[in-house]
């Protein structure tokens, strides 16, 4: 009840014309730079703080926070289009939105992406109002130990990322890792595989890499077929390019599960959206009547993890604002606002302004709503990219993924770099070996090195640390037992077979 | 190039990278001062790359001849895809001297009058019409910087 008169509260603060304004401009604003590659919400918000300055605080972080999740929504749209990724985080949505829309079914894709995003969204700011504290507490628990197992959960998603081949997954999956040690050691300070670039010390660039493996790669493929072949088909009614009602029944469970995996790991510092949508794939796909048909342009594939960068939205602002700690870029940003505005952000930040913080849940309510109203309709709209004729369609993709990757450092050795990860995406599907395996070993890389040197430390060279702490070792065990499912499902299969050839 | 060939060669390509990451992380320290060092990650990483891959070329010396022989054709048709990343590349290596706009012109141009076999004319208005949009939505609207040639676009 305490919760309801609160929220009440904040809709009388949200719902002021100057806050819908602002929150109606921040969401705006975070579809432009979601669709945009490279053009991030951390840059955007950092380069706008200061305007805020001036600002009514409580409106101020409903504008940055339109921003936040307003750019999870738009992340979606060239990588269902186009093979971009917008944002790291919808990564997976490449996977089967892609293949939806060179099935005909891009405005599909499009729609549900917005409605998962917009019901995981609701999930996760509701789980910010209800349930912040206390998850914020339970997120304190865990230490390197826990977030190794952590990290090693998201690796096993790899079995759901491989095709034919496990072993070429896993193979894939060890360059990822190995791309994400490039650079200078945080513990040592050395420099490791820079090959002398100095360039290298901070690292690889994550989007010149998903840019030029998924963009460029898919690019070069379609090249090979002179006189180009259509490569996409496109309904024509509205009514074609939106999603069916078996399309959202089919996309039940998955809702559920974005929602609730993308807060959950949204809540805990560090695992980020990227480790969300993967996490959530990879549930939906294990469960799924189909698994075969995953990667392949299943609705599904696109509504889980979809749903879960956005429900990761709200789980980022519970430690953020409950205890001060920030998971991520976007929210360090946003810390340093609160800080830059006065405010102490931790545990009595609820109580002390509760107008700020029940103004931003309600806004966020407002927020989705907003950005379910404005993307709906600009999804046939969007489809209409695919209508170009193929000897614009690359030359536009070449061109986006230039400028994105360019965009982001302003550094042209980041375009070499996303030109010689094209070449590799384009081997990697010449040689069937899984791209999406490749990236997730490289986002869940440093987390995972990190950890497990961390955990380590703390037992003094004892490796047992890892299994044996109750959430540590669960998670473990969960990893472990979905590592063991292909030879599980093979040796089902050779029984089943054994007894057909009996029979 | 069969599939078995293409994973008896990936295998090794990685069999040696593998060996690379191992030969680079035994020089690295594995134990530091703070606990694990910077080879320690590493090390295992490529022990493991150089495990995997052999396993990929010993499964692809085992599997038949007769079912790879069904997938020999997929890299015939992979000389235009290397001319198009190439042009890719070369507009790359432009856009420090000549900007962005004018090499994307030029990569465009290629792309549909060498690989594509259509007229000038056309690739040319692709070209620039494509040029002025990026012009205009990325460096107007939005004010990211893109690289300018010696004539300052």
């Amino acid at each position: 009840m305490e919760a309801f008169d609160n929220l009440l509260l904040g809709f009388s603060v949200a719902l002021t014309p100057i806050n819908l304004f602002w929150c109606l401009v921040g969401v705006i604003l975070g579809t432009v730079v979601g669709v945009l590659p490279g053009l991030g919400p951390a840059a955007t918000i950092a380069m706008l703080l200061p305007l805020t300055l001036k600002m009514d605080h409580t409106t101020a972080i409903i504008a940055l926070a339109g921003i936040f999740y307003g750019a999870r929504y738009g992340g979606s749209t060239t990588s269902i289009l186009l093979n971009i990724p917008g944002e790291s985080s919808s990564v997976v949505t490449c996977l089967d939105g892609y293949q939806m829309a060179r099935q005909g079914r891009a405005g599909a894709a499009l729609g549900i992406s917005a409605i998962a995003s917009f019901v995981a969204g609701t999930v996760g700011v509701l789980g910010l109002m209800l349930i912040a504290p206390p998850l914020a507490r339970f997120a304190l628990r865990f230490a390197p130990p826990e977030y190794f197992a952590l990290m090693v959960l998201g690796l096993a998603m790899v079995v759901f990322l491989a095709g034919d081949s496990m072993v070429k997954a896993l193979l894939a999956m060890l360059v990822g890792l190995w791309l994400a040690t490039i650079g200078t050691d945080l513990f040592t300070a050395e420099s490791r595989f820079t090959f002398g670039q100095v360039k290298l010390l901070g690292g690889v660039d994550f989007i010149a890499a998903t840019v030029g493996i998924f963009a460029i790669g898919e690019v070069l493929v379609n090249l090979e077929s002179q006189g180009g072949a259509e490569i996409f088909k496109l309904s024509r009614g509205l009514r074609n390019l939106l999603p069916t009602l078996q399309d959202l029944k089919d996309c039940r469970f998955a809702f559920l599960n974005g929602s609730v995996i993308g807060f959950f790991i949204g809540a805990l510092p560090g695992a980020g959206a990227t480790v969300a949508s993967f996490l959530s794939y990879g549930l939906e796909k294990a469960v799924s009547r189909h698994p075969e048909k995953f990667g392949t342009g299943v609705i599904e594939g696109v509504a889980a993890p979809e749903g879960a960068n956005n429900a990761d939205a709200g789980g980022a602002l519970v430690p953020l604002l409950t205890l001060g700690i920030p998971g991520g870029n976007t929210t360090a940003i946003l810390l340093g606002g609160l800080i830059l505005w006065g405010y102490k952000p931790g545990p009595l930040l609820i109580q002390e302004h509760p107008q700020l913080f029940w103004g931003l849940v309600a806004s966020m309510y407002i927020g989705n709503v907003l950005l379910l109203v404005l993307n709906l309709p600009l999804v046939p709209l969007f489809a209409q990219i695919l209508r170009l004729p193929y000897y614009v369609l690359y030359p536009l993709i070449f061109g986006i993924s230039i400028v994105g990757v360019y965009s982001v450092n302003n550094s042209l050795f980041d375009v070499w770099m996303m030109g010689l990860f094209g070449l590799l995406g384009y081997l990697m599907r010449k040689l069937d070996f899984p791209a999406a395996a490749l990236i997730l070993g490289m986002v869940l890389g440093d987390g995972l090195e990190r950890a497990l040197r961390q955990s380590l430390m703390m037992s003094q060279g004892d490796i047992t640390i890892l299994a044996t702490r109750p959430i540590s070792g669960t998670l473990l065990l969960i990893a472990v037992t979905i590592l063991c499912l292909p030879a599980i499902r093979k040796v089902r299969s050779w029984r089943v077979e054994a007894v057909e050839r009996e029979g | 190039m069969t599939s078995d060939k293409g994973n008896l060669i990936s295998g090794a390509c990685l069999v040696a990278f593998g060996i690379y990451i191992i030969s680079v992380a035994v020089k690295l320290p594995y134990i530091a001062d703070v606990g694990p060092g910077s080879g320690f990650f590493p090390l295992w990483l490529g022990i493991g790359l150089v495990l995997f891959a052999a396993y990929l070329m010993f499964a692809s010396f085992m599997s038949s001849a007769a079912e790879a022989r069904s997938e020999s054709q997929s890299w015939k048709a992979g000389g235009r895809a290397l001319a198009g990343w190439s042009a890719m590349m070369v507009a790359i290596a432009l856009l420090g001297r000549i900007g962005f706009g004018l090499s994307f012109v030029i990569l465009t141009i290629f792309l549909i009058v060498a690989l594509d076999r259509r007229p000038a004319l056309l690739a040319v208005g692709v070209g620039v019409g494509l040029a002025v949009a990026f012009h205009l939505i990325f460096v107007v609207a939005l004010d990211v910087s893109l690289p300018k040639g010696f004539w300052g676009f």
